[in-house]
């Protein structure tokens, strides 16, 4: 059993490219989702809903996590993909990342991990704390695909996940599978993900393109695979399904430091040099003075 | 506060001879510290004493007991104490084994008191002494400082690593920390450090327990297995309190001439010899004993609750039959050696057929005064089933059982055994209750006897039913520990306390000169 996990900065379209992936890769393997995100939307494009019973809402109903039947979270979605979502408290309480662990524990106790092919976790945001590295841990996912933009907090998000995984690479056996660029557009996109790939020691692994369809498809709760299986942007999900399989170059990240990162925003052109800032604040100064 | 000049009293002036130190259950009774309680008074808020005597009086109520058991959110004195209790009590059965708590030093200081408390020994534990920093950057560097310390300072053979909340709920991986400090030369790569995730807001100390068990049996036992048995089998107690209770075992093992292995063999640990030189290690089970468990032919299991993983793991990975038994009261202990016999094809010592004999008999010397008691019975869930058992071959009759850190298979298994005996027929389960439900309880549908560890003094004191020790913690009695509950032997102990407490009982109320010592005879 392979397991995989998706990171990236919130609002990416993680969740998005996380699961038209997984719906091309369930046409030949057997899935699990594991949602690791309070907001519990890793699996509606599978489950047709809006959002399904979590783990932790059901826990804090019933009192305890030990009351929570396993056929109550784990759900069949699109393709027999199982669907389960950890949850996780309400905005500005308690602790999400613990909330991650009590989640997995259970799912492991409760036997969810048997007859599959791989499992995708989808975590939100950055590994910012122990409790969002839960996926990342010894026996847990062995490939982490970092999904990112062309923007600059997106990058950033990504280098820090970079250097979540470092720090457990040392001691497990987790390892960088590549970027997925999810375009937003930007000028040079492609070159500047690339030119951090390479910094980070990975590769872009897919440049997957923009296009409405994925919108479209989203307001009816559907992966593009499920609605249109025949565009072209499904196709896009597929090979990018196809690299992930075959990927076998899994590395050690080597991430960078910010002052790294903002020379690479630099010679991109979507940041200025000091040099260059100094100037306009100089002529800002010279403007007012007048 | 207001100011109060008049009533300014100074306790230091009690008046006693010189060079006599007063014994606190008298001082606190001298006049100028009753004349201080008694200005305080002001101070507390307190409410007058007719108040509080109504309130407690209505807490005896059935009204009361309603509004106690809609209690959503609120435990009081559960009969359950934290996982790594359970985790350390395991690991210091082993040869030379550091127990290491990764957390902050209060929650291991806790445990040693809890365990020097019960056993009246000195109890080595270490802690990863995580402070505020560690909680933010996570506990990684002090785990490194900590193996090392730990290491360098004390020389263990193993060193058995158990979480605690705070480093549960940052998230501190264990197995990659560990790692990390061996990679780092805190402790030599080969050197076993066993790790358990052990958050005390999950489960109880036998959560705890099977955790670190596992653990620590897990890396013994890598690259051990062989192509052939050893022809031993183990041996485990699971959290069982009394070290008399290995030292049974071994008796009877000795009797049958079986070869054994005992998984986490405690006794000296809890109770080594005073020769005047402090011995840090005490665990009897050598490590390399424990690794080789893998190639035993079977292991048995006295309290299957407190081993699900354990087994689970060994049946599994080891590929080894388990066998569960209670070796508790006769039909336990008649079990429990009979499948020995069957499964080893040796005999049932005559030594052991007649100490049977003598615990019947004892038995039956006492029944009249034993027959048809109503008790209340608390404590973990394979302690619980031996008691029940035991006292319901005495023809008492269980009536209120609670049981904290419960489990559905336990009450089925528990409700199956009410419902076959005619002793049984009025008790009922109260899972996951605590001891202030077990009060009411008590108040409402009084019994005879209770049985149970210390905490249960505080029923006694307020029911004044009389409580007889059996379990853990016992703090305010000595060397209970020291004696067997297990087999035929421990069939008689626990039956002397039980017998003698109620017969102690009832002189206490027949003690009334020409009112109730129609009653107070010498002969019972």
């Amino acid at each position: 059993m392979r397991q995989i996990a998706f990171y990236g900065k919130g609002g990416i379209g993680k969740s998005t490219t996380s699961q038209n992936t997984i719906a091309a890769l369930s046409e030949t393997e057997r899935v699990m989702i594991v949602g690791c995100d309070p907001k519990a939307d890793s699996t509606r494009l599978m489950l047709h809903c809006k959002a399904q019973t979590t783990i932790l809402s059901l826990a804090a109903e019933r009192g305890s996590v030990e009351d929570v039947e396993l056929e109550e979270v784990l759900v069949p979605g699109y393709n027999n993909v199982r669907c389960v979502e950890s949850g996780g408290p309400e905005p500005g309480v308690g602790c999400a990342g613990r909330g991650i662990i009590t989640a997995i524990n259970f799912l492991e106790e409760e036997g969810a991990y048997e007859d599959l092919d791989l499992v995708s976790y989808d975590v939100l945001g950055d590994v910012v704390c122990g409790g969002f590295a839960m996926p990342i841990r010894e026996g847990k996912a062995q490939e982490i695909y970092i999904v990112t933009s062309g923007e600059m907090m997106a990058m950033y998000a990504a280098n820090n996940i970079a250097r979540g995984i470092l720090k457990y690479a040392q001691s497990g056996g987790v390892r960088l599978g590549g970027l997925i660029c999810n375009s937003r557009k930007v000028d040079k996109e492609v070159e500047l993900i690339e030119a951090l790939a390479e910094k980070l020691g990975t590769k872009m692994i897919h440049f997957v393109p923009r296009d409405n369809v994925v919108q479209r498809a989203e307001l009816r709760r559907m992966t593009v695979i499920e609605y249109e299986p025949e565009h072209p942007q499904a196709n896009e999900y597929r090979a990018l399904a196809d690299k992930i399989k075959n990927n076998k170059d899994l590395v050690i990240p080597t991430p960078i430091t910010m002052d790294e990162l903002e020379d690479l925003l630099v010679e991109f052109g979507f940041m200025d040099s000091d040099e260059e800032y100094q100037k306009v604040i100089e002529a800002d100064k010279a403007t007012t003075s007048v | 506060m207001t100011q109060n000049t008049e009533n300014n009293q100074n306790p230091a002036a009690v008046n006693t001879e010189p060079g006599k130190i007063q014994d606190h259950f008298d001082l606190f009774h001298t006049d100028p510290y009753q004349d201080l309680f008694e200005y305080k008074r002001q101070f507390e808020g307190a409410h007058s004493k007719e108040e509080v005597a109504r309130v407690a009086e209505w807490t005896k109520s059935w009204e009361y007991r309603e509004k106690n058991f809609s209690r959503e959110a609120l435990t009081i004195n559960p009969a359950k104490a934290c996982q790594p209790l359970g985790a350390l009590f395991v690991a210091a059965g082993f040869e030379g084994t550091l127990p290491y708590s990764h957390g902050s030093q209060g929650c291991v200081a806790y445990f040693r008191t809890h365990l020097t408390r019960n056993y009246k020994e000195p109890f080595q534990a270490v802690s990863s002494s995580m402070t505020e920093e560690a909680a933010v950057f996570g506990g990684l560097k002090n785990m490194v400082d900590g193996l090392a310390n730990s290491y360098e300072l004390y020389k263990p053979k193993m060193i058995a690593l158990c979480t605690t909340c705070m480093a549960e709920v940052i998230g501190d991986d264990l197995g990659a920390y560990v790692q990390t400090a061996k990679n780092e030369g805190s402790v030599p790569e080969d050197f076993p450090v066993p790790h358990a995730h052990t958050p005390s807001f999950v489960g109880s100390h036998i959560t705890g327990y099977d955790n670190m068990l596992k653990a620590i049996l897990d890396c013994l036992s890598k690259d051990k297995k062989q192509e052939t048995t050893n022809g031993k089998y183990n041996f485990n107690l699971g959290f069982d309190p009394y070290i008399g209770n290995i030292r049974e075992l071994k008796r009877i093992l000795q009797l049958f001439d079986i070869d054994y292995t005992i998984l986490s063999d405690n006794a000296d640990s809890f109770d080594s010899p005073n020769t005047g030189e402090f011995k840090m290690y005490n665990g009897l089970t050598t490590l390399e004993e424990a690794g080789d468990a893998i190639n035993g032919e079977g292991t048995f299991f006295f309290q299957k609750y407190s081993t699900l993983k354990t087994q689970e793991y060994l049946e599994k990975d080891w590929q080894q039959s388990t066998f569960n038994a209670r070796p508790f009261g006769i039909r336990g202990t008649d079990e429990f050696l009979t499948k020995l016999s069957e499964v080893t094809g040796k005999p049932v010592p005559q030594e052991l057929i007649d100490e049977r004999g003598r615990a019947v008999d004892a038995m039956t010397d006492s029944q009249a005064w034993i027959h048809g008691k109503r008790i209340a019975i608390y404590g973990d869930p394979d302690h619980v089933l031996g008691v029940v058992n035991f006292t319901m071959e005495l023809g008492a009759e269980p009536i209120h059982i609670v049981v904290s850190n419960s489990n559905p298979d336990f009450e089925k298994e528990l409700q199956a055994i009410l419902d076959a005996n005619p002793y049984g027929q009025k008790a009922t389960i109260w899972p996951k209750k605590d001891l202030w439900h077990l009060r009411s309880l008590m108040f409402t549908e009084p019994v005879d006897l209770l049985i149970g560890n210390s905490y249960g003094k505080y029923l006694w004191r307020d029911t004044k039913t009389p409580l007889v020790r059996i379990g853990y913690p016992i703090f305010d009695r000595h060397h209970m520990h020291r004696y067997p509950t297990l087999g035929y032997q421990g069939a008689i102990n626990m039956h002397n306390w039980i017998v003698n407490t109620i017969l102690d009982e009832l002189d206490r109320k027949t003690i009334i000169p020409s009112k109730t010592d129609i009653s107070f005879d010498l002969i019972r």
